[in-house]
């Protein structure tokens, strides 16, 4: 099985005089899960709504797994699960016939049809609707209803548009949880988000779209790196609360720059150097034995870079 | 094709998917409210009709079969398949785009033209149950009236009242591909068949003094006119004042049929062309 891709190339979409998207080329392949990033109106879902043949290009090409979705639809979505907005599932049909309908579309066989749509409904965790009518859910089970949707005949590429907007905190964590999940297995995973924190939680690498230009792709890591210096924001999460004393101790430690109590209990640190030193103030803090459980990059430093770099493309 | 769990996953063909589109639109279309709606103006239609001829016994509906039939069928058929047309196809593909449902659809591996094609045989499905209980309530009071002396005609006519619906649905479909908004491609598809139509007709016809052959409703005479026995003139002067006259065209059977064939396929090229460029903006 090759492997998974999505690729535009030159892709521009004009509303009249206002350009959505301008001469945007960005390929993306392998397994990983990556995160569109940039301002409202950036143009995230203007492309994300080209590749899944919502709309059409005013000119450029854009390809999944190789095959151009504006002349064979139907081949360039076979193997893709989208999310896009959301959408709204026909009221008078019940949840599970609703997902039958897609299941059917997408060519699982009639003998699987109960099980897939059993299965899918699970992993969002919306079995027990399974013949409600669509139109009786709320707007968060419907989009996790529509999340099931794009999951249904385990797709080796998703397409996803901001999948938890609209969700209450609970579902949000829920659907954030569903996709790290969906990421772990083989597929080539491509989110947009206005939640740094999300993505940087999820996401591998991340693509930074502002007025319709790709201004940067990278793993967060090469790109916080290469904006942030070798300044690192990094969080520790500790099991009781956090004094004066302990917190100074902290601040003392080599590499530490800064120390900022976030919380009674949570500490952000700037490190300055590498992995090493992140290695090793990590082990210090824990000799300390002041409850350390927890030691994570702070997504503040995703949204620094994303900061300048918005700012930077104008 | 193979998921990402070995689960065997070829997509299936169009005529597979078609089928697939029908058979949930329909059911779809079969639990909402305005098919119910319907359902009960054409039995309400029907048993009015059957207490009021029952009743009063005229003779204008039981003179022979085929007036009976003419009478009955002219009292409601083409208001039945008008109301079916615009219950079911007004907002069949802008519903896609206001209400979002197309973002549910669209975006899976199917060709636009399934849809709007699955769509449009689910909403004739739907409008012809209707129709066909329209049709057994009429079949029913003429056999009761006349047993089983069901005029030729009346065979003829229900075949022209299917190609009619054909045709109206194909002008809604289009309608609907047209606007964005459920409402207006309702309401316009309304005006149109209930008012704008028949007045330009007349106007075009009777003053003008032109044959309406562009008009679909003018073809859809032929339903009518089937029914009458002799079939009545192409052309028909009506005198009314020394020097003035109305021209009254009738479809010949021929022109009604080409006239309405040829709305179904125009409009369901066209509305199919407007559906696949549209963009979900």
């Amino acid at each position: 099985m090759s492997s998974p891709s999505i690729e535009t190339i030159g892709l521009t979409k004009h509303y009249n005089s206002f350009v959505a998207l301008s001469d945007l080329n960005l390929r993306l392949d392998g397994s990983k899960c990556v995160g569109f990033l940039g301002p409202n109106g950036a143009g995230k879902t203007t492309t994300l709504k080209i590749l899944t043949a919502l709309i059409q290009p005013s000119a450029g090409t854009a390809m999944i797994n190789g095959v151009d979705i504006m002349k064979d639809k139907k081949g360039a979505l076979a193997q893709c699960g989208v999310l896009v907005e959301t959408p709204e599932i026909y009221p008078s049909l019940k949840v599970g016939e609703a997902l039958s309908m897609l299941a059917e579309l997408k060519g699982v066989p009639r003998s699987l049809l109960k099980d897939e749509v059993y299965r899918v409904l699970s992993e969002v965790k919306m079995e027990e609707w399974i013949d409600s009518k669509a139109g009786k859910l709320s707007k968060g089970m419907k989009q996790r209803v529509n999340l099931a949707a794009a999951l249904i005949s385990d797709p080796i590429i998703l397409i996803l548009d901001e999948p938890s907007t609209g969700l209450d905190p609970r579902g949000m964590a829920e659907v954030r949880n569903v996709v790290k999940g969906l990421k772990k297995k083989n597929r080539l995973i491509f989110m947009s988000s206005h939640l740094l924190s999300e993505v940087t939680e999820i996401c591998d690498e991340v693509a930074i779209i502002d007025r319709g230009r790709l201004v940067a792709y990278d793993t967060i890591e090469n790109l916080t790196s290469t904006l942030m210096g070798k300044t690192k924001i990094c969080e520790a999460v500790f099991s009781k609360e956090v004094g004066e004393e302990d917190v100074k101790k902290v601040n003392l430690i080599e590499g530490v720059t800064k120390v900022e109590r976030a919380e009674p209990r949570r500490l952000l640190l700037e490190l300055e150097g590498g992995e090493g030193v992140q290695e090793d103030v990590l082990a210090k803090i824990a000799a300390l034995r002041v409850g350390l459980i927890g030691f994570k990059p702070h997504s503040s430093a995703l949204e620094e870079t994303y900061l300048r770099l918005v700012k930077g493309s104008g | 094709m193979i998921g990402t769990e070995g689960r065997p996953c070829r997509i299936p063909r169009e005529v597979s998917q078609l089928k697939t589109v029908i058979k949930y639109e329909l059911v779809n279309y079969l639990r909402t409210r305005r098919f119910y709606i319907l359902l009960g103006i054409t039995v309400a239609l029907s048993g009015l009709l059957t207490a009021v001829v029952g009743h009063y016994r005229p003779q204008s509906f039981l003179s022979s079969p085929l007036a009976f039939y003419s009478n009955w069928w002219g009292m409601g058929a083409t208001y039945i398949l008008i109301l079916s047309g615009i219950f079911f196809g007004g907002d069949a593909i802008s519903g896609e785009f206001q209400n979002k449902t197309g973002y549910f659809i669209v975006v899976n591996p199917i060709k636009r033209s399934t849809i709007y094609a699955g769509k449009w045989f689910a909403s004739f499905i739907a409008s012809l149950a209707i129709f066909v209980t329209f049709a057994l309530f009429t079949i029913a009071n003429g056999m009761y009236y006349f047993w089983l002396e069901v005029p030729y005609q009346f065979g003829l006519s229900m075949v022209f009242s299917v190609l009619y619906l054909m045709a109206i649905l194909g002008v809604t479909f289009l309608l609907s591909s047209v606007f964005k908004s459920s409402s207006v491609s309702i309401l316009v598809t309304a005006i149109l068949f209930i008012f704008a139509f028949s007045l330009i007709q007349t106007l075009v016809s009777n003053l003008a003094g032109m044959e309406p052959w562009f008009m679909l409703t003018y073809g859809a005479e032929i339903i009518g006119n089937v029914l009458k026995d002799p079939y009545p003139s192409h052309i028909v002067e009506i005198p009314i004042g020394p020097n003035l006259r109305f021209t009254v065209y009738n479809a010949t059977i021929f022109e009604g049929v080409i006239i309405m064939g040829a709305y179904f396929v125009v409009c369901a090229i066209l509305g199919l062309l407007i559906f696949e460029r549209r963009d979900f903006a």
